[in-house]
């Protein structure tokens, strides 16, 4: 219902700076993931979009509408917070409830939506506690429910399910999923786990000290990162380091791991997926094309339907990930072949 | 390893085993001893004067009456006093709560910093100096020819007299200014423990400012509210300074007719008898507002 563009916003805190000429376009409809490590300007970049907070530079449209002027109550903006804000005299109906009050809405009406709201959030029956009688993990959905129940056109969403059980994450990102589908609310939210970002997102940011360091769909995001960074942030990866050279990275004890030819810039470091690799016994031979060092496993962790594999290498240390297809487990010490593809070669920036 | 484990042990000794208020009457017990001694003792002296016949002092013998408690409710000049008195009360607690709550709310929410530091300093100045002085500071800048008749006289030349000394608005005046730093004290800080992002949550919903404030900042602040309005209510009833230097012939309330019988007519059960009834009406409106002020807090 409303497409959000971020242009060059820079905010800052006396000397610190809190985002560094950030620019985002938010598609209309759209659901966006904001990732990054804690500190780095998630939470500041939601509120300059809301309009708690009014960047030193650059500006927010809102359907190429510029909103430094629109104050916060009138930009439709149904925001979650991290510390969920809920208010304390007020009982957890009149708390989701309130948005919908301050529009008049009839009170049947009323009583109706936040009636499957709170369905919705799992919440039936607790509509006369006060949020201090309440879980954490119970707030944070009245928390949801109200930034919800008024179907705003933007929903800017501060780690809605960080408190909640595993189960019931995935629940109510389904119902978010399903709730923005339906009604087409743009949406922003501020995750940090992974796979909530990768299964949710239409698209996913990259924050670090401020700067959007990487955007795109999930598997870009994942199968593409652009940084060491990147890389290792959102899911594992191995690095390796040596000096650039055509076709592939050189590594100091001088072998080549390959590249495939559309990777993009040549760098000095390489990320590998721990699940693109495989393990391969020394006396095996190689498959033909693939990249291939030799190293050491130094621990396995068995987690039923895979094993992780750490193996040392030099002086560092690789992590594979195998299926279980019941070959058993290689035993510590072994001496073995890390092999991939030179596709899943990714040269990454420092 | 031995401190550790020593302290451990000692620690479960006393945490687990003792019920944890066993400490409460030692830690209490002196303060209520205090409170008995300074309060209760002299109050119970009053009420037994406020039985006798007349004040008992050198040779006069008195006896025991409650004719002083029934003297007012026969005599409709106590009872008007009384009434007075509440409206006076009511209205300086009123005109202090329209006047601190927005001092309070721009103090806590508004200003940031060391300018917050200078602003309270200002609010809290008035209480370090002398009550007769502050009051008869006031006489200086009501009077006629006062500070601000010149004032008003400057700026509007053909103004004349504001007369307002000598007056009730003029004991308003000067009850407001000695008790309004109570509420901005009260109110600056139930409005200080409130989240600003429950403001700004109230907003992000559709609430402009002043629904926000009804519906949220209001409803939170109101223990502060209330508790400086209970500050404030129950001296102005009883004040006498106030409405005898600035009120002059209009300034005749239960607090200066309680002051009389003190100081000037030396009869001091009726003084007692009077204060009495006084402090149970006092209380009487707190019981009939106390479910009204739960419901708020809570
Ligand atoms: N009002 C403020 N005054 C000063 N510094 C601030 C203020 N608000 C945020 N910051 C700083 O700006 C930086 C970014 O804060 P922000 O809240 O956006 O982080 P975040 O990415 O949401 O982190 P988290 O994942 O921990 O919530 C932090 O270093 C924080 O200390
Ligand atoms: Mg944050």
């Amino acid at each position: 219902m409303a497409a959000i563009a971020v242009r060059e916003v820079s905010k800052h805190f006396g000397s610190f700076t809190a985002l560094d000429r950030v620019s985002i376009d938010f598609p209309d409809g759209g659901f966006y993931a904001l990732l990054g490590p804690s500190g780095s300007g998630k939470t500041t970049l939601l509120r300059i979009i809301a309009g708690f907070e009014f960047p030193d530079s650059g500006h927010v449209t809102v359907d190429r509408e510029p909103v430094e002027s629109v104050p916060v109550e009138k930009r439709d903006v149904g925001m979650m917070f991290q510390n969920y804000a809920l208010f304390p005299n007020m009982t957890v109906f009149d708390n989701v409830a309130f948005g919908l009050t301050v529009r008049h809405l009839a009170s049947d009406e009323i009583r109706r939506r936040v009636g499957e709201v709170l369905e919705l959030v799992r919440l039936t029956g607790l509509e006369g506690r006060k949020p201090h009688q309440l879980s954490g993990g119970q707030k944070q959905r009245v928390a949801l429910a109200r930034a919800i129940v008024i179907e705003p056109r933007v929903m800017l969403l501060d780690e809605p399910l960080s408190a909640l059980d595993k189960a019931l994450r995935v629940e109510m990102q389904v119902e978010l999923r399903r709730i923005q589908r339906e009604v087409g609310i743009t949406t922003i939210f501020v995750t940090h786990d992974q796979e909530e970002a990768l299964t949710l997102s239409d698209r996913i940011g990259m924050l670090r000290d401020g700067a959007l360091v990487q955007e795109g769909a999930p598997g870009e995001i994942y199968e593409r990162p652009s940084s060491v960074f990147a890389a290792t942030f959102l899911g594992d990866a191995n690095i390796f380091q040596g000096t650039a050279e055509a076709g592939g990275l050189r590594l100091a004890d001088g072998t080549l791991l390959a590249v495939s030819d559309n990777a993009g810039a040549a760098q000095s470091q390489l990320a590998v997926r721990p699940e693109k690799m495989w393990l391969q016994r020394s006396d095996d031979t190689p498959a033909e094309g693939t990249n291939v060092i030799e190293a050491q496993v130094s621990q396995h962790i068995f987690a039923g339907s895979s094993v992780t594999y750490l193996l040392d290498w030099q002086d560092q240390t690789l992590k594979v990930f195998a299926q279980n297809r019941g070959e058993g487990v290689l035993p510590l010490g072994e001496r073995v072949r890390i092999c991939w593809s030179p596709a899943h070669s990714v040269p990454v920036e420092p | 390893m031995t401190v550790r484990t020593a302290s451990e042990t000692a620690g479960e000794g006393t945490a687990e085993r003792r019920p944890p208020n066993r400490a409460l009457p030692a830690m209490l017990g002196p303060a209520y001893l205090w409170l008995a001694v300074t309060i209760f003792l002299p109050l119970s002296a009053m009420l037994y004067f406020s039985l006798l016949t007349e004040t008992p002092f050198g040779e006069r013998v008195a006896a025991f009456t409650v004719q002083h408690y029934l003297d007012f409710f026969q005599k409709d000049f106590y009872q008007t006093l009384m009434l007075r008195s509440f409206r006076l009360g009511a209205e300086v607690t009123l005109y202090c709560l329209l006047l601190g709550f927005p001092c309070a709310y721009v103090l806590a929410k508004t200003i940031k910093g060391r300018w917050r530091e200078a602003l309270f300093l200002l609010i809290i100045l008035p209480f370090w100096s002398n009550a007769l002085v502050r009051v008869f500071s006031w006489t200086m800048v009501l009077r006629g020819n006062g500070v601000l008749e010149t004032a008003v006289n400057w700026v509007f030349p053909d103004f004349g007299s504001l007369g307002l000394m000598f007056t009730y608005p003029a004991i308003i005046i000067g009850l407001v200014h000695s008790y309004l730093p109570y509420m901005i004290l009260t109110t600056y800080i139930s409005l200080q423990a409130i989240d600003d992002s429950l403001i700004e949550a109230a907003r992000s919903l559709g609430a402009g400012r002043l629904t926000t404030l009804r519906r949220v900042v209001i409803p939170l602040a109101l223990p502060g509210m209330a508790a400086g309005s209970i500050l404030i209510f129950v001296p102005v009833v009883g004040s006498f300074m106030e409405p005898r230097i600035l009120g002059g012939r209009q300034g005749t309330f239960i607090g200066t007719v309680i002051e009389d019988q003190f100081t000037a007519v030396f009869n001091w059960p009726l003084g007692a008898a009077l204060s009495f009834i006084m402090l149970g009406f006092v209380l009487l409106i707190f019981a009939l507002s106390a479910p009204v002020l739960r419901r708020a807090g809570s």
